[in-house]
């Protein structure tokens, strides 16, 4: 096969490669984090604009390989004595055009993408919901200052309504990002950032820190749950109440080994409305039960899950600080045993 | 013969084997040390990224490690780009600068040396960290706080700091001696508008370096200073700001992605008129497109930080000018397939690489101007959108421009040809080897996938691409192969390469493969830009003949090999070492280099021989 | 001619300018290191205002002492000047003595600035409790003079304000209440930017001097440095001034803004 037909077929075969991509990511839209997938209206304006410059990009590489292809095969030479084709130093008017034309084009496009950065970064007016979340290694708090409200890993939203996020960080760099509703922007330390998102729609939304913070980077995801207005209040009030009693013997033997010296839970976790428990080291774990994962949104909130995140939490988040700094787990102290991690599942599962 | 005799070491006059490649001065021979070198690196952080992809092929791996994932990625990058690119680039600055521009060396050959010498030692000090506790783990960037004492504790990101410290006095070393050399040594009549593209590049390219790497020696020394002695550049309870960093580093990083680019699309212009047999299209306009896309990439720096909060007046400012760097980046596009058309055109390997490149670079570009939007980019920094944009520009713009330029130049520094259809196999695989790695990147980048992650959930949709992603790099890897058995084979045993094996149309091409020592035997005068084809065509206006052949050369005087260079670089390596473990020992490589620098400033440039001229 | 040889006959081989390569070269590494105190400049006035505790600049910067040393590093790039005028003009001797000057007055600048660097580590606040112009106070010392209030005429108390262990005493009759309040580059955001900048101002500085010190003795080797063979000390000269330049600029950005109102 000669050369320049060697070379047409591969071209030809990176353009239908090209198109199968294109395929698929069309089939994407369903992947949990795919900002495709545009819930809310800070998203949509986003991906409009990634949109309109792919456009333009399609355009500019499709002539650019079209004259690329075209050149190779027209002007291929054809035998070592073909003669010296005529030494074209270069064209001023076709410099002139094709610097102006990309200038046009850019200019245009531009203006929607200024517009969206304003947008972005001015939430509406009639945003009434702040949300403080704080990046830590590696996991997500969410305080709602004026509810009176601290969790963790999962943040509940009214459907259909502006909410502001305010970003902070205690530690490291980190970034919050819901790709499904709206673009990330960074929780630095010593730095005051925030951004705005909506969701259209009900639902469970993935979310992952996405800025290199450690380790476990890769285990620092959370989950933010929208529901309907009604529903949210419900949950506030749910949130807002003390750490419900543990009724049953094996939970209140685990709420004992929380508290107790040897476990030491309380020194960084805290469980409102008890008196020892009131650290802030980790996450609040008031309402643990009521969370749909664990381990920052890597494990579905089940019995086995927490087990086998009590076991053995370096396995699921490497490097994660409960590993390194509890006695229980860092071999400053006795390790715990089966009976007490049950009975700690059993308590912590009692806090709805 | 060295005339060696402590203590007084008496310069080596004609050194043989390995001490002649030790003390060696000769712009080709430093080149060759930097190309192969250079090269062993660019292996080296293919490797790493053969694990990363190897992790990566599917969820919930754990081939390697959280950790040991997080230091190839580090390494990955850092070697790639100090360790790969920049000094192939000056593999190619060295050995062919001084041919282009109708010089006998470069400005500085000891300073020209003891670049080469320092380079290594900055990979040495980089991949000693390997075996000493752990390489460094926090990104090529190195953000703080995370690279900071309390976050960091162990040796990793001293080895970092201290390595590029050293790899940026190897490269400004360099850079100062290309921009003298560029502006003072060009033959009679090369005027700036003759220069061959590809040393106008290299100028401005050195230019940027200079003004470009003191700034990240600074953020540098902060994050060293803060790391040893507890100062508070970036420690957050005194009040530091991680954004310092961020700002500093990115003042430096976005130039060095020019000091990257810039000279391979300076050898893609040499490659492209050559294979089609006509001068490059535009070529004041091209000079001016590099000189602006230099100049602006000063003005550019925040879009790296479009999702740190800087607000939005700042973010469009800079997607503004962002944007504004895409209209000559346009233009040389433009103006190289202006060169091809109607051109006559070969398509052996070199051309090959070239055409490639400018296809490849393209998709680059546009997923940069993507970027530049900085609304749209907050869906895509810091995803594998940003790494597919950063391996289409790098990989498949920077390196297949340097694979078009070792093809290219492989006769005239190995005297021998390379085996052509080992080349285009290579070719072939690698273009499509780089596609299906690197192309399926922008849809799962855009479908969610952060960078940096050692690991990803069955469930996220990604698996599929990512696999393609991998087979891809092995594809890539597997390439190599062949290109690493043709260059073993052809420097060895391949067919003698004649002066002129493409019918080029610089001054390289006028003299022997391999040239001799002294390079010419005549300074060419120079009358117009692609002089040697003007002469080969007639159009020699002034009637002065230049011979092109291997005449003896008469009183010309070369300088001699000096062992300095490498007792400062040598001095440079132990004192990084102290620097990272103990003062007494940063006190030693101190005394070493002051005596190399003052046996060097007092050791003339060259020195009376009877043995001259210069022989083989 | 069209030869042109790679020869070094030390400063008089052909190029393309007709500039000295290594002349060239240096002033390419002056743009850097321009780059460089650039850099270190901005992280300064990033930070400025910024350092959560003290002390701050007005506590601890004399602009009289600081105007001497900065006076002494001016003279000695006119003392460079004159040596590399009196090497052109053939007086050995003079050049001597104008080179051995800007050494000395070099060093000079140096000692003030590690005296000056020493004063700032052991910096104390003194304040009289009673002083009629505590309306000028600074901020540091009005932090001081606080403590006042917990004076007991005959004793001396402590009292703990902040991160200063506050000594109140009687003083000739006068309550004075002191601490100490050290200035290192760990203390707060100004003494690492300070230090840090004026610390690679000084080294630079040092190199100078040992470079300048190398061609005083140089000089005595015979041919070493004559009126032909000026490059080195032409090159050193450049350097030198370069040096006092960067120190000009600090002065006024650290010094002067940082003491006078309004910046």
């Amino acid at each position: 096969m000669s050369k320049f037909r060697h070379r047409s077929l591969h071209l030809l075969g990176v353009l239908l490669t090209g198109l199968l991509f294109t395929l698929l990511a069309a089939c994407s839209k369903a992947n949990p984090q795919s900002t495709f997938d545009t819930l809310g209206p800070v998203s949509r304006n986003q991906a409009t604009i990634l949109y309109v410059i792919a456009g333009v990009g399609t355009f500019v590489f499709i002539l650019v390989f079209g004259i690329l292809a075209y050149t190779v095969i027209r002007y291929r030479r054809r035998s070592p004595d073909d003669p010296d084709p005529p030494q074209i130093h270069g064209n001023d008017k076709l410099e002139v055009a094709w610097t102006i034309a990309p200038a046009i084009v850019l200019i245009a496009v531009a203006v929607p993408t200024l517009q969206g950065i304003f947008y972005a970064a001015n939430p509406p007016t009639e945003a009434r919901l702040t949300v403080e979340a704080t990046g830590h290694q590696w996991w997500f708090e969410f305080k709602y200052p004026e509810l009176g409200v601290v969790t963790a890993n999962e943040m509940h939203i009214p459907e259909d309504e502006a909410v502001i996020v305010e970003l902070r960080s205690v530690d490291v760099n980190h970034s919050f990002w819901v790709p499904k509703l709206a673009g990330k922007v960074d929780m630095i330390p010593n730095n005051e950032n925030r951004l705005w998102l909506q969701a259209d729609e009900s639902g469970m939304y993935y979310g992952q820190c996405a800025e290199f913070c450690g380790e476990s980077h890769a285990k620092m995801r959370f989950r933010v749950v929208v529901e309907p207005r009604a529903e949210f209040d419900a949950w506030v009030a749910r949130q807002q109440a003390a750490a419900a009693v543990p009724g049953d013997p094996l939970a209140k033997e685990g709420h004992d080994l929380f508290m107790s010296n040897q476990a030491r839970c309380f020194a960084c976790h805290t469980i409102a409305g008890t008196q020892k428990a009131r650290g802030t080291v980790g996450p609040n774990l008031t309402h643990f039960a009521s969370r749909q994962h664990l381990a920052a949104g890597n494990l579905e909130n089940t019995q086995e899950n927490l087990r086998m995140w009590l076991e053995d939490p370096d396995a699921v988040k490497p490097g994660n600080l409960m590993s390194r700094d509890a006695a229980v787990y860092n071999g400053q102290g006795e390790p715990l045993t089966e009976p007490q991690i049950s009975a700690l599942v059993a308590f912590l599962r009692s806090l709805e | 013969m060295t005339t060696l005799s402590f203590p007084i070491i008496r310069r080596p006059m004609h050194p043989t084997g390995v001490w002649s490649w030790i003390t060696t001065i000769d712009h080709k021979r430093i080149g060759i040390l930097y190309g192969v070198t250079a090269f062993a690196l660019f292996i080296l952080g293919g490797i790493e990224a053969l694990l990363i992809r190897t992790q990566l092929i599917g969820p919930d791996r754990d081939f390697v490690s959280a950790e040991v994932f997080n230091q190839l990625f580090t390494m990955h990058g850092t070697t790639m780009i100090f360790l790969a690119i920049m000094p192939l680039g000056a593999a190619f600055f060295n050995f062919v600068i001084p041919l282009q521009i109708g010089a006998r060396d470069v400005a500085f050959p000891r300073l020209n040396a003891f670049s080469y010498w320092t380079f290594l030692a900055g990979a040495i000090i980089l991949n000693a960290s390997w075996f000493l506790g752990g390489a460094p783990n926090a990104g090529w960037f190195g953000y703080a706080p995370i690279t900071g004492q309390a976050f960091n504790p162990g040796h990793g990101i001293d080895f970092w700091i201290i390595g590029l410290q050293v790899l940026g006095i190897a490269s400004l070393a360099a850079a100062f001696n290309f921009i003298v050399t560029i502006i003072n040594m060009r033959a009679p009549g090369m005027t700036w508008m003759r220069l061959p593209l590809f040393t106008w590049m290299t100028f401005i390219t050195a230019i940027l370096l200079v003004l470009a790497f003191p700034v990240i020696t600074v953020a540098l020394i902060e994050l060293m200073f803060d790391r040893k002695f507890g100062t508070n550049f970036f420690f957050t309870p005194a009040g530091g700001n991680p954004v310092l960093w961020q700002h500093l580093f990115w003042v430096f990083g976005h130039p060095e992605v020019y000091i990257l680019i810039l000279p391979a699309m300076g050898i893609v212009s040499e490659v492209l008129p050559t294979f089609s047999k006509k001068p490059l299209f535009g070529y004041p306009t091209v000079v001016l497109a590099g000189a602006l896309i230099g100049f602006m990439g000063w003005m550019v720096w925040s879009h790296h930080m479009f999702t740190v909060g800087l607000g939005p007046i700042a973010n469009s400012v800079f997607t503004i000018t962002t944007m504004a760097i895409a209209v000559p980046t346009g233009i040389k596009i433009f103006n190289w397939l202006g060169t091809i058309w109607k051109g006559s055109l070969d398509f052996r390997t070199p051309m090959l690489f070239a055409l490639g490149f400018i296809v490849l670079f393209t998709i680059g570009g546009i997923s940069g101007v993507m970027h530049s939007m900085a609304s749209s980019d907050a869906q895509q920094q810091d995803t594998y959108f940003i790494i597919a944009h950063i391996h289409y520009v790098l990989f498949s713009g920077a390196i297949m421009a340097i694979m078009a330029g070792i093809y290219y130049w492989f006769p005239k520094f190995s005297g021998r040809m390379y085996d052509e259809r080992m080349g285009k196999m290579h070719f072939v695989l690698m273009f499509i080897g780089q596609n299906l790695a690197f192309f399926p990147m922008h849809f799962y980048g855009l479908d969610g996938m952060p960078r940096r992650i050692y690991t990803y959930d069955a469930d996220m949709g990604w698996t599929a691409l990512n696999a393609l992603s991998t087979s891809g790099a092995y594809l890539i890897a597997f390439s190599f192969f062949i290109f690493i058995f043709n260059m073993v084979k052809s420097w060895r045993k391949g067919e003698k390469a004649a002066n002129d094996p493409w019918d080029g149309r610089t001054l390289e091409w006028s003299i022997p493969s391999p040239p001799p020592e002294h390079n010419f035997d005549e300074i060419p005068t120079v009358h117009d830009r692609d002089d040697w084809w003007a002469r080969k065509r007639g159009g020699v206006k002034h009637g002065v003949p230049v011979s092109g052949g291997s005449g003896e050369g008469h009183a010309i005087h070369m300088p001699q090999p000096s062992f300095w260079p490498i007792v400062v670089s040598i001095g440079l390596l132990v004192g990084a070492f102290g620097l990272i473990y103990n003062v007494a020992v940063a006190g030693i490589g101190g005394g070493i280099a002051m005596v190399g620098i003052y046996a060097w400033a007092f050791e003339p440039v060259n020195e009376p021989d009877e043995k001259q001229p210069a022989h083989h | 001619m069209a030869q042109v040889t790679a020869a070094s006959h030390g400063e008089h081989e052909a190029t393309t300018t007709g500039l000295n390569h290594r002349k060239m070269l240096m002033w390419a590494f002056l743009g850097s290191d321009c780059m460089f105190f650039g850099s270190l400049i901005a992280t300064y006035l990033v930070y400025k205002g910024k350092s959560k505790a003290g002390p701050f600049p007005e506590d601890v910067f004399s602009i009289p002492v600081t105007s001497v040393s900065t006076f002494v590093l001016l003279m000695s790039s006119m003392s460079m000047v004159l040596a590399y005028a009196a090497l052109t003009r053939g007086n050995m001797k003079a050049f001597r003595i104008w080179l051995a000057s800007t050494v000395i007055m070099g060093a000079t600048f140096l000692a003030f600035q590690t005296f000056e660097f020493y004063e700032f580590a052991n910096h104390e606040v003194v304040v009289e409790c009673n002083d009629p112009d505590a309306a000028d106070w600074t901020d540091l010392q009005a932090k001081v003079g606080s403590a006042c209030g917990s004076f007991v005429a005959g004793e001396e108390t402590e009292v703990t304000i902040g991160e200063y262990t506050v000594k109140v005493f009687e003083e000739d009759g006068h309550a004075v209440a002191e601490t100490t309040a050290g200035l290192t580059p760990r203390t707060n955001l100004f003494g690492t930017t300070f230090f840090t900048l004026t610390g690679f101002h000084g080294a630079h500085v040092t190199l100078g001097v040992i470079w300048l010190l190398s061609l005083f003795f140089f000089s005595f080797r015979k041919g070493g440095v004559t009126p032909k063979r000026n490059l080195d000390v032409d090159l050193a000269a450049l350097y030198w001034h370069f040096v006092d330049v960067v120190w000009i600029v600090i002065f006024t950005v650290v010094y002067l803004f940082g003491v006078f109102q309004g910046f």
